[in-house]
Formats: C-alpha cells, sequence, structure tokens
C-alpha cells in the first residue's frame, strides 16, 4: 500500500505498524469500544506530523491522534479505516519558565513526569486526572480533563495558554501563545476538549501555579451516603471551596483496602476525602468549618494525614480506585455525569435504584464537589451481556439528564455517548458545532465519528450501534 | 473469528478478565517506557494473550516477538489497581509458545540445574579467568573483535574465580534454625554471596542447617516456558527442605525466593503436593526480609561507604520487598546510601533476556549504569545475582571499576569491622 511507503519514509519504518498483530492492540483504550486502526504511526516532530497528515490526505485515509489511550469515551479508538497517529514519541518538556510560570511541552508528555519536572521549582500543573501516571498533555487536552482538583482550579481549559496544532490539510499554525490575552479570536478553549477532531495538538503552552505553602487532608466518616452528600452540599453551599472534595461509598472502599492496603474504614457507609489548600492559618480556619458543619450532618469521625506518606498513600488510592474496583467483579463500566449539586442526594438514591433493579452492584467514588458523578456498575462480562449494562449506563444518564445535568464530567463524548447528544442539545445547537468544526476540518478526516452524532464511520462498532438504539428509543 | 491452529493456546479466564485495560501499568513496564508503543507494554502483551485465547490470532512471529522482550520483571504487576496475575500469565504464556529461541533457552536451563554439569563449566570457566586471557582481550580491546553473541556472553560470564561457599561455625545458642537455598548458578558464581549470607546469618545467632540434597528453585525453567521442569524441580525442593525441618528458607537471590513464594500458585493442581507446596512457600524469606525480621544489634557494624542500591525486580516488583535492603544499609555505621533515579527500572538481565533480546537488553543496561553514575557512589549494592552481573557488565563495557555487591556482602563486611 502506497501510504504505509509514504509514512515509512517519513517517519522510518520501524515507526510504522500494519501488521495485524500490532493494530489489534490499537483497537482499544479504557472504555468498551473496539475498533482497530488501518495502520499505526509514530512521528517524531511537528514536521513529521505535518507530513504524516498530507500523507493521509492524499490517501483520503481518516487520522485518529492518540496519547496514552486511558480515554473512557473511545476517543483514541479508530473507525472507518483510520490510521492512528501516537503521540509518543513527543516527549519533551521544552521549556520551564519559573518566572512567567509557563511550561512549553510535547503532546506526549505524561502528566505525572511533568509534575514531578516541575516540583524542584516550586511549581505544579494544576489539572491532575487520576489517571495521570500514564496519561499525556496531548489526551488530557483533546478531553478536558478534570481532576480531584478541578473542584478548586478548574479543568484543563483553565491551564493552557496555547497550543501549536497541526490542521487536517497539514498546515502547522499556533493559536494563543506563551502570554495570556492575545487579540483576536481566542481558538484555545474550542481546541481544548475537541477530542482530536480538529487537528493534532503537537505543542502546548501551559500556565502553572506555585505549590501551596499548606495542605491539610482528611477524611470525614458519614453513616451512608445520603449524610455524606448533604454535607457536601452544606461547605460548598456555605462559600467554602476546598482544593478537593471527594466522596467514597462502602464497596469503593472494600476495593481499596484489597488492592492497596489502604486501611480505610469500612464501618462507614461513605467518607468524604477533603483537602484544603493554602496558608497555614487559612488552611486551620477551613478545616474547622469544614468538620464543623461535617459534623452538623451525622459524621462520626475525622481521620487527619499527618504525614505526606500518609496523604500519597489516601490519594494513590482514591485515583487508582477505578481499577481497583475490578477486584470486586472483574468487569466496570464508569459512569460520568454532571447534576446540579442540589439535586446530588435524589439523583445518588435514584442512580442505586436502577443498579438494584438490574442486580448490579454499585461503586461510588466521585469528584462530589463540583457535582461529578462516576457510579460505576460491576459486572462480569463473561455472564452478563454487554447490552444488558450499556442499558442501565443510559438509564442512569437519562437520571441525571433529567436532573438538569450533563452528559460527561470530564470524560469525554468520543464514540461512547455521542448518540446522546441530542439529549441535551438541540439540533440548531448541534448545527453549529458541526459548522465550527467544519471551519477547520471541512473534509471531516479527523478522528471521525466522534463527539457529533448521526456520522456514519463508527456505526459498525457493535456497541456502538447498542447505544444508538438505546438513545433514540429511550428519548422518546 | 478463529484463525486455524489458533485454538491450542490457552490461559485462565479469570487472570485475563481481571484486566480492565485501564493503562496504569503503561509507565512502570521498561519496554513500554523505552518504546513507547502499546505493542510492548503489559496492556498490549495482555490483549494479545487475550486474543491468542480466544482464537482471533494465532500464535504468529510477530506476537511471540513482543511477547519474548517481555523481561519477566512484574513492575506491571506490582501497580496494577486491579490485581491482575501478570506474572503467572507471561509464564503459562511462555510454556505454550513454540519460539525459535526456546531451544537455547532449554538448554542453559538444563546446564543450569545441574550442579554438577556446572561444576565442570565453573572449573574451566575459572581457568580462563586465571589464565590472563580474559584481562588480556580486555586489555588489548580485542574484545570488540568477537563474534556480537559471543562478546555477550563473554561479558556476562560469571566472576568465576570467587571462592565457593563455606558454611560458618554454628552459633553456640541459636535464636532459630534455617536453611540457606544454595540453587545453581549462585552456588558456582557468587559462592562467596552465600558465604557471607551464611556468617551475617551466624554472626546474629541464626543456624544455618546443611540441605545436602537441595536443586534448583526451577524459576529460570519456568522463565525459559518449561513450566514441566520447574514443577519437577520444586517437587524435589521441597522434598529436600521438608527434611530439614527449618523455622525458614532463606533465600539471597531475588529471583528464585520470588518464585518459591510462588510454589502454592505452580503445584495447585497436583493434589498430593499442593499443601506441602503452599506451606513451604509460606516459610520463604528473602535473606533482607529476613534479617531485618530479626532483633539485631544497632549500628550493625562499621562501613565507610557511600553506596547506591539497585532494586531487583523480583525483590521490589515480585515480592514487594525494598525498604528492608535499604533499613539494613542505613543501620550500619559510616554508610552513606545515596538514591538513584529509578532504582526499581528492571536492569535488563532478567535471566536469559539478554541472550535472547540483546537490543533491549543494552538499552536498559545503558540507562541504569547512566542512573548508577550518576549517583557518585563508590559500589553498587544489589540482591540478586542476576542483576549484579547485568549492571557490572554494563560498568566495565563503561570502563568503570565501581565494585557490585550483595546487601549480606557489605553487611558481612561491616559487622567484621
Ligand atoms: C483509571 C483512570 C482514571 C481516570 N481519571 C480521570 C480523571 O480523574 N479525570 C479525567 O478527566 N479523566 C480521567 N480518566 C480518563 C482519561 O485518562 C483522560 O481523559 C486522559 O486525559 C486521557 O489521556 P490519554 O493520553 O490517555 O489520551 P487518549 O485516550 O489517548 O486520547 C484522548 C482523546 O484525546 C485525543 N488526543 C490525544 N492526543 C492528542 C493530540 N496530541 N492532539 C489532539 N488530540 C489528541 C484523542 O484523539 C482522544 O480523542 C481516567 C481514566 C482512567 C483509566
Ligand atoms: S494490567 Fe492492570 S494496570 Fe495494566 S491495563 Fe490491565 S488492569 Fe490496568
Ligand atoms: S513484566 Fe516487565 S517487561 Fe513484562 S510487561 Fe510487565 S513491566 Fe513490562
Amino acid at each position: 500500500m502506497d501510504l504505509l511507503v509514504r509514512l515509512a519514509s517519513i517517519c522510518g519504518r520501524e515507526n510504522v505498524l500494519s501488521d495485524p498483530e500490532d493494530l489489534l492492540v490499537f483497537e482499544y483504550d479504557a472504555g468498551f469500544d473496539r475498533s482497530a486502526p488501518s495502520a499505526v504511526v509514530v512521528p517524531a516532530t511537528a514536521d513529521e506530523v505535518s507530513a504524516v497528515v498530507r500523507a493521509a490526505r492524499d490517501a483520503g485515509v481518516p487520522i485518529v491522534p492518540r496519547g496514552a489511550g486511558t480515554g473512557l469515551a473511545g476517543g483514541t479508538v479508530a473507525c472507518g479505516g483510520a490510521i492512528v497517529v501516537s503521540t509518543s514519541r513527543l516527549r519533551n518538556i521544552l521549556e520551564i519558565d519559573t518566572v512567567g510560570r509557563s511550561a512549553l511541552v510535547e503532546p506526549g508528555v505524561v502528566n505525572a513526569d511533568l509534575g514531578a519536572a516541575l516540583r524542584p521549582h516550586g511549581l505544579f500543573f494544576a489539572p491532575d486526572p487520576s489517571s495521570q501516571r500514564a496519561s499525556t498533555i496531548g489526551g488530557n487536552i483533546g478531553n478536558n480533563a478534570g481532576g480531584p482538583h478541578a473542584l478548586r482550579y478548574g479543568s484543563v481549559v483553565d491551564h493552557v495558554l496555547g497550543v501549536e496544532m497541526v490542521l487536517p490539510d497539514g498546515t502547522i499554525a499556533a493559536f494563543g501563545g506563551r502570554a495570556p490575552d492575545l487579540p483576536g479570536y481566542d481558538l484555545v478553549p474550542l481546541i481544548v476538549g475537541s477530542e482530536g477532531t480538529l487537528g493534532i495538538v503537537t505543542k502546548a503552552w501551559l500556565r502553572l501555579l506555585p505549590l501551596p505553602e499548606h495542605v491539610h487532608t482528611f477524611l470525614a466518616l458519614f453513616p451512608d451516603v445520603g449524610t455524606g452528600a448533604r454535607a457536601a452540599s452544606a461547605i460548598i453551599g456555605g462559600g467554602i471551596v476546598p482544593a478537593a472534595m471527594e466522596m467514597l461509598d462502602r464497596t469503593t472502599m472494600r476495593a481499596l483496602n484489597a488492592a492497596f492496603d489502604a486501611h480505610l474504614p469500612e464501618e462507614a457507609g461513605s467518607l468524604l476525602l477533603v483537602e484544603v489548600e493554602g496558608l497555614v492559618e487559612e488552611c486551620r480556619d477551613q478545616v474547622t468549618r469544614i468538620e464543623t458543619l461535617c459534623r452538623a450532618e451525622g459524621a462520626f469521625g475525622i481521620r487527619t494525614a499527618t504525614t505526606a506518606e500518609e496523604r500519597d498513600a489516601l490519594w494513590k488510592a482514591r485515583k487508582l480506585g477505578y481499577p481497583a474496583l475490578a477486584r470486586i467483579k472483574p468487569n466496570n463500566y464508569l459512569n460520568d455525569a454532571v447534576v446540579p449539586r442540589t439535586k446530588l442526594p435524589e439523583v445518588l438514591g435514584r442512580v442505586n435504584g436502577i443498579a438494584d433493579r438490574y442486580g448490579y452492584t454499585i461503586a461510588n467514588m466521585f469528584h462530589i464537589g463540583d457535582g461529578n458523578l462516576h457510579p460505576v456498575l460491576l459486572f462480569d462480562a463473561r455472564t452478563e451481556p454487554i447490552e444488558r449494562v450499556l442499558r442501565a449506563a443510559a438509564e442512569i444518564l437519562r437520571v441525571a439528564v433529567d436532573a438538569g445535568g450533563m452528559l460527561s464530567g470530564e470524560h469525554g463524548i468520543g464514540v461512547e455517548k455521542e448518540d446522546f447528544m441530542t439529549w441535551v442539545f438541540a439540533p440548531e445547537d448541534l448545527d453549529a458545532m458541526r459548522r465550527a468544526r467544519g471551519a477547520l476540518d471541512p473534509d471531516g478526516v479527523m478522528n471521525p465519528g466522534k463527539v457529533l452524532p448521526g456520522q456514519k464511520a463508527c456505526g459498525d462498532i457493535p456497541t456502538s450501534r447498542i447505544k444508538r438504539g438505546l438513545a433514540e428509543g429511550m428519548w422518546v | 473469528m478463529t484463525v486455524p491452529g489458533a485454538s491450542r493456546f490457552e490461559l485462565p479466564s479469570d487472570a485475563l478478565q481481571q484486566c480492565i485495560r485501564c493503562g496504569m501499568c503503561l509507565e512502570a513496564c521498561p519496554t513500554y517506557t523505552l518504546t513507547g508503543l502499546e505493542t510492548e507494554s503489559p496492556r498490549g502483551r495482555i490483549h494479545l494473550m487475550d486474543a491468542m485465547t480466544h482464537g482471533r490470532i494465532g500464535a504468529t512471529a510477530r506476537v511471540s516477538l513482543h511477547l519474548d522482550r517481555c523481561l519477566g520483571c512484574r513492575a506491571c504487576e506490582a501497580v496494577c489497581p486491579s490485581g491482575v496475575p501478570y506474572g503467572e500469565l507471561i509464564e503459562l504464556t511462555r510454556a505454550q509458545l513454540v519460539r525459535p529461541s526456546r531451544r537455547r533457552d532449554l538448554l542453559l536451563g538444563a546446564i543450569v540445574a545441574r550442579p554438577r554439569v556446572l561444576d565442570v563449566a565453573a572449573r574451566v570457566g575459572s581457568l580462563y579467568e586465571r589464565s590472563g586471557v580474559r584481562a588480556l582481550l580486555h586489555a588489548t580491546g580485542a574484545i570488540r573483535l568477537l563474534p556480537p553473541g559471543l562478546r555477550r556472553l563473554e561479558s556476562l560470564y560469571p566472576p568465576l574465580a570467587r571462592p565457593r561457599y563455606r558454611a560458618p561455625t554454628p552459633p553456640s545458642a541459636p535464636v532459630a534454625r534455617v536453611a540457606l537455598l544454595l540453587g545453581c548458578v549462585m552456588r558456582v558464581a557468587y559462592g562467596d554471596v552465600h558465604t557471607s549470607a551464611a556468617h551475617v546469618l551466624a554472626r546474629l545467632g541464626v543456624e544455618v542447617v546443611d540441605v545436602p540434597d537441595q536443586g534448583c528453585c526451577g524459576a529460570l525453567h519456568a522463565h525459559a516456558g518449561d513450566r514441566e521442569a520447574a514443577r519437577g524441580l520444586a517437587r524435589k525442593a521441597i522434598a529436600a527442605f521438608e527434611r530439614a525441618g527449618v523455622d525458614a528458607l532463606v533465600v539471597d537471590a531475588a529471583g528464585c525466593g520470588a518464585y518459591m513464594k510462588g510454589y502454592g500458585r505452580l503445584l495447585a493442581d497436583d493434589p498430593a503436593w499442593a499443601e506441602r507446596a503452599r506451606a513451604l512457600a509460606a516459610r520463604v524469606r528473602d535473606v533482607t526480609e529476613y534479617i531485618a525480621s530479626l532483633e539485631v544489634p544497632a549500628p550493625l557494624g562499621r562501613l565507610e561507604a557511600r553506596v547506591t542500591y539497585q532494586d531487583p525486580c523480583h525483590l521490589a516488583h515480585a515480592q514487594g520487598i525494598r525498604r528492608q535492603p535499604r533499613e539494613l544499609l542505613r543501620r550500619i555505621d559510616g554508610l552513606e546510601l545515596v538514591e538513584m533515579p529509578d532504582a526499581d527500572m528492571c536492569c535488563g538481565s532478567a535471566g536469559t533476556y539478554n541472550v535472547v533480546q540483546p537490543e533491549y537488553a543494552d538499552r536498559l543496561q545503558r540507562a541504569k549504569v547512566d542512573a548508577i553514575l550518576s549517583t557518585g557512589a563508590s559500589a553498587v549494592v544489589s540482591a540478586n545475582p542476576g542483576c549484579m552481573l547485568q549492571v557490572a557488565a554494563g560498568l566495565r563495557a563503561r570502563g568503570s571499576d565501581l565494585p557490585v555487591l550483595h546487601v549480606v556482602e557489605v553487611l558481612d563486611r561491616a559487622m567484621r569491622s
């Protein structure tokens, strides 16, 4: 095939994969949808990316950008004969400006590696998706990732000053840059969260923050999920914004204790993992107020992390909590939805009702501070048909949307939820999005079949077909 | 979709099913961090195993290549939140894949399993060492003229001129009775490490009893794909150590210790041996783990040195032992421990890996040597013979004569003074 030869001449033969066995391991990300690309190419520079894009375009082959493949919505799953462009050789931190507090990085840099490089300078990159030990800055940008600390700092879009991107015709263009507030259209927020449908980001200017003077991390233990959720509402309602506030239920605690020896109190029905940051006095004051509110809602214990190791252990357990759930049941379906905070206790109740009705164990471990629910359905794919799981997940999504919520808090739409977009956007809204996309990618060659409903590219993925049926069937 | 001939491959579905493709193991994997390729990652390898089990692909040369490149270091298993038993999966996979390189592995395995065969090889080797041929080859640079395959083996040649194992005088009122695994490669190549281990134990009041008919633990065979031979050796070892009736079986080679701790699973389906295997496995202790669990004097002797510690994969990842060796070293008066970057990243040794996958092994070895030299330490300490050979070979290739010592050797020297 002509394209393969051309790709090999651009990136070197060893950086183009086309054996069927090799392609098979690119058929997945961390979600449920599967489809293998027609080739994988691993360029080492922005110029190579540009040449690869031109080559694919000349051959009429669509392109899917891929970081670490930890996405949960199938964003890097390639359909319609697309090739995958991997960023794993674009792994350099090009610049750390300690005075201007910004960094220039390539997209394949792993989030945690950037954090490690910044720490000696007393700086950090705020977005901390739980997958940060593997996920890349490019993927974080692609999905506008959040994380526990998004509560205080916002998601990735609030921390990207600019990007360099290879457009679908191979042009290399820069948007924004080191300095904030450039004149003209600010396209950066459009690109962040576009899930690889507008181009391939080849560099990013990131905003950095100084590490806080003091961090205080503690657990508040509650008899059940309802009391914990009410306390969280009271805290936010009281005008306090902790750096992070996570809820874990008992099922989750059991899994974490099994996986990490986390010593979480399984006698509690739920717990809030709360972190406050700032000046020492400021923290002390906030902690006192939060503790008081927790106790008023029924908290029966407070446990404080007294050393950095204890704090790290808590966060490690929390951040790797989702895969740890596999210790209870080998498969799990992680839902991602945002609901208005005031509706949290009610929505949680209804979600549990759905799980009961289907007979699934449910685990709750989520960013309660910003209403970002992650109810996880636990099942065994060897005995449970995936169709049934997807149906339960769609019902959960429906409950969230009916409560005035959103389809996704942070994981993106990808090929997982594009059909559900019609649940929350009017045809006119979706059409405006299509036109915005068309301005940069008129032929729809970048990551086709993702984000926007009604495309054919990924129609053959079996899970995708099931979901389309659910989206259409349950809306009327 | 089933590929012809693929149906023969099978792995336990509960182990496979446990992997949810989350990718949290990627950055722990040496071959993934080298290449950035999903094909050289734990998640990718598990996916290939899964695809073979389900008959989606056959055991093609391409699949074997990716699986062969796995070091078996189990770093992925150590970080996997979901508890995927990767070590077991890769071992069962290797036992089923017919690879061209397998025969050579098996041969190596056959040699190392027989102490007497190895003895002869050792004596010849020792002659070669003493005759000065080796020194001459190195000094003149003629070593570079050897074909790469031979050169590789040459540079990994165990330091055979080292003295053999000599048992210590037993303590008069022992606090415990243990056996020491002498093993196969260790016995001839690093007999003096055993001597150090036994002397340190004796000085701490532990009696090391002689277990004459012990053989090889079977780890090398299993890693080379010969699980049946490994099971046979495991049964022999179990019987021998049961007869010794000791409190603990102390192992100073991390690879062997890790393997023996898994005897329970290895023989789980053998009714006559399952229980015995579990019981013995429960008594296996790495030597650093064992010493750290004793009531030992502080300080543990004195030694002026600045050392850095290299975590053997089969100690850190497979046995979860990182703290104990460091703690023991820190308890030595005058000794300074400086951490190298990525101390627990595989050095590329991994059994026969450096012979079978030379390119990857070299890249890992180079990275390890860089890390070691960056510390400015005057010695490297580790706890596994394979790692010690690989690290020493890497240092020598870079013109460094930094000594490479086992933790127990350092302890032995410190306690003697
Ligand atoms: C255990 C676990 C925990 C997680 N926790 C969180 C969390 O707390 N918060 C959160 O937000 N997400 C979380 N995720 C989801 C996921 O890790 C994030 O979405 C992450 O940002 C994906 O990064 P990646 O490098 O794996 O990207 P990939 O999955 O490879 O790609 C993600 C998307 O970005 C696009 N993309 C990748 N690189 C580029 C590029 N250079 N240019 C343009 N587009 C690109 C891809 O096409 C795709 O659409 C979690 C996932 C797991 C498995
Ligand atoms: S092996 Fe473990 S960490 Fe790696 S992808 Fe599978 S479940 Fe995740
Ligand atoms: S055992 Fe080591 S080399 Fe093999 S997949 Fe796991 S981490 Fe990678």
